[in-house]
């Protein structure tokens, strides 16, 4: 498909208001499951720091008298910024923020590619982290990597795209356990970080997830078949395209 | 533990209210934030000084707002960073339109949510430039840091940046001379106790009753080494040389020195302490050219001090020595 061409289920700011609220949801529900992910490695405050950004997020979301998707991403990306507190603040919020900028005019393939490639560029460049540091990027950057490729290079449709980010996204979850933390409070444990998940990555996958749900329920679509067991081993996680977390939001714009 | 404290939640809150409400005239908050300002904000003719970081280390920051030192400063909550939103506020409320310098404390919170904000005001055609101090010689990587920690020498920063502003130098003039003072300063601390945070209302680690920690931090983190209660000369030794082993200086280099509390220790033990020091800078065949005693960067209630050097020129000499008039920190010529 065209590139430039609007995804019409996207350009609904009422479908990325009711994504928002999924993924508000979906945070509130593992809540205890990422506490507990960040009470072996960090400081136990990632659930209940997301639960509360993700809830103010979406009244906040819902209070827009104009929802379009580009004012519903900037909203959301500041109030994450606000309510999140510590690093998960600038990283999943202010990236939003930034990433918010491409999708002036409306959601194309193209813009949500380079939406969710600014998210990644910009939780890169705050968290000072690569692949294989063990943090969100590892999510991150195969679901970002994916759906370039998917979009751009296989012409699959936006929400097929969407998919195969989110299943490259939960590898890149796998891929987090059996390494090292290089970044991040886990970074002071050492080789104790190892075979840890990390809650950052996690919750990535989370958000990813209910993206892609919302936006297939909004093309009244059947959801890909997304194939959730996934390998551990770095290399076919990296050319699966694997990762998650943080350009997620955007991911989810394209795919809505 | 007994403490004037309400409730743990409104700390923050109430104490920065009692701040403005006592400097009336020279503090002001911006409403519904935690973010304090000159009460004259923006001022004309100027660059901005701006910083922030988490509260529990008064009178750091808002204590050093006023003439020849900061301009505004986000408090966060006890012992965390300021958000993103708060630090663009801050940068929105002091930008008089020739340019803002964020002074940041090295750690990753701070850094994080500062540089987010930075480049938002950024956007919105602030000018802004931002200098991150890592004075503490102690660790190279800590529980809250990438590389060494910003603490007390980070005043020293804010005095003679604050008083280049003054004399309306350009920004990059200003930071220039921010980072001339980083690049020659370095601290080291200890704790006698732990500090209690309000959240928490007991001890954040265990110190028996002769035992001290060298090396600490400002947030009751770790330090570099546990040892056996020592006489203050001893103590004040140990840092010293620490901090001037890092900074190797020249023979007969001119030094400003800082004894500082760390929030619950009397004047009367960071004397001695100083007394120690300046005998120490004549043994090492330094120059003592000023010397402060006091509580500039405090972790709460901890016991214990810090001891800072910075080597300085006649540029610093004629800044750190400039007129200030702040809260906490007066000096006039």
């Amino acid at each position: 498909m065209s590139g430039d061409e609007p995804i019409e289920a996207a350009s609904d700011g009422a479908a990325v208001v009711a994504a928002v609220e999924a993924v508000a949801e979906r945070i509130e529900d593992e809540r205890a499951h990422l506490t507990e992910l960040d009470s072996a490695i960090g400081d136990a405050d990632h659930g209940g720091n997301m639960a509360r950004g993700w809830a103010a997020a979406a009244e906040a979301a819902r209070d827009l008298d104009d929802p379009d998707p580009q004012a519903v991403c900037k909203t959301v990306g500041k109030t994450l910024m606000a309510e999140v507190g510590g690093a998960s603040g600038p990283l999943f919020g202010g990236s939003l923020v930034f990433a918010s900028a491409e999708l002036d005019g409306g959601v194309t393939a193209e813009n949500a590619v380079a939406f969710a490639e600014t998210y990644l560029e910009k939780v890169e460049d705050r968290g000072d982290a690569r692949v294989g540091d063990q943090t969100m990027v590892d999510a991150l950057t195969p679901a970002v990597h994916t759906f370039k490729k998917s979009v751009e290079t296989d012409g699959l449709p936006p929400l097929e795209a969407l998919a195969k980010a989110v299943d490259a996204a939960e590898r890149g979850v796998a891929f987090t356990v059996p390494i090292r933390a290089k970044k991040g409070r886990a970074s002071y444990l050492g080789w104790r970080s190892v075979g840890h998940q990390d809650p950052g990555a996690t919750s990535t996958l989370y958000i990813l997830e209910e993206l892609l749900a919302v936006a297939a329920a909004a093309l009244d679509a059947e959801t890909p078949d997304v194939d959730a067991t996934s390998p551990t081993i770095p290399d076919e996680a990296a050319e699966g395209g694997a990762g998650d977390a943080a350009d997620a939001p955007d991911a989810g714009e394209g795919g809505d | 533990m007994k403490k004037l404290i309400n409730d743990p939640d409104d700390v923050v809150d109430e104490m920065l209210d009692g701040m403005t409400a006592a400097y009336p005239d020279r503090l002001r908050r911006l409403p519904d934030t935690q973010v304090v300002v000159r009460d004259d904000a923006p001022v004309d003719g100027k660059v901005a000084l701006v910083t922030g970081g988490g509260s529990g280390h008064e009178p750091t920051h808002a204590g050093y707002i006023g003439d020849g030192m900061l301009d505004g400063a986000a408090a966060g909550d006890v012992f965390s960073s300021p958000t993103a939103d708060e630090f663009e506020e801050l940068i929105d409320a002091c930008d008089a339109g020739d340019g803002v310098l964020a002074i940041i404390k090295n750690y990753e919170g701070d850094v994080m949510n500062f540089e987010t904000a930075i480049e938002l005001a950024e956007m919105e055609g602030v000018e802004v430039e931002s200098v991150v101090v890592n004075d503490d010689v102690a660790v190279e990587d800590s529980l809250y840091t990438s590389g060494r920690r910003g603490v007390c020498g980070t005043i020293l920063v804010h005095k003679a940046a604050g008083a280049k502003a003054a004399e309306g130098a350009d920004l990059s003039e200003v930071k220039r001379v921010a980072e001339k003072v980083i690049d020659n300063v370095g601290t080291m601390g200890t704790a006698l106790t732990s500090c209690v945070t309000p959240e928490k209302g007991e001890p954040t680690f265990d110190l028996g009753d002769d035992e001290i920690e060298l090396g600490i931090g400002i947030h009751g983190e770790p330090g570099t080494e546990r040892t056996e209660q020592m006489p203050a000369d001893e103590i004040t030794d140990a840092l010293t040389e620490a901090v001037l082993d890092d900074l190797d200086l020249d023979s007969g280099q001119e030094v400003l020195t800082v004894v500082n509390g760390m929030g619950g220790t009397p004047q009367m033990e960071l004397f001695v302490v100083n007394r120690r020091l300046q005998e120490l800078l004549g043994e090492r065949d330094l120059e003592a050219w000023d010397a402060w005693v006091g509580d500039y960067m405090t972790s709460l209630d901890m016991a214990g001090a810090s001891i800072t050097v910075c080597a300085v020129d006649d540029e610093l000499k004629e800044l750190l020595g400039a007129p200030a008039d702040t809260p906490a920190l007066t000096r006039t010529r």
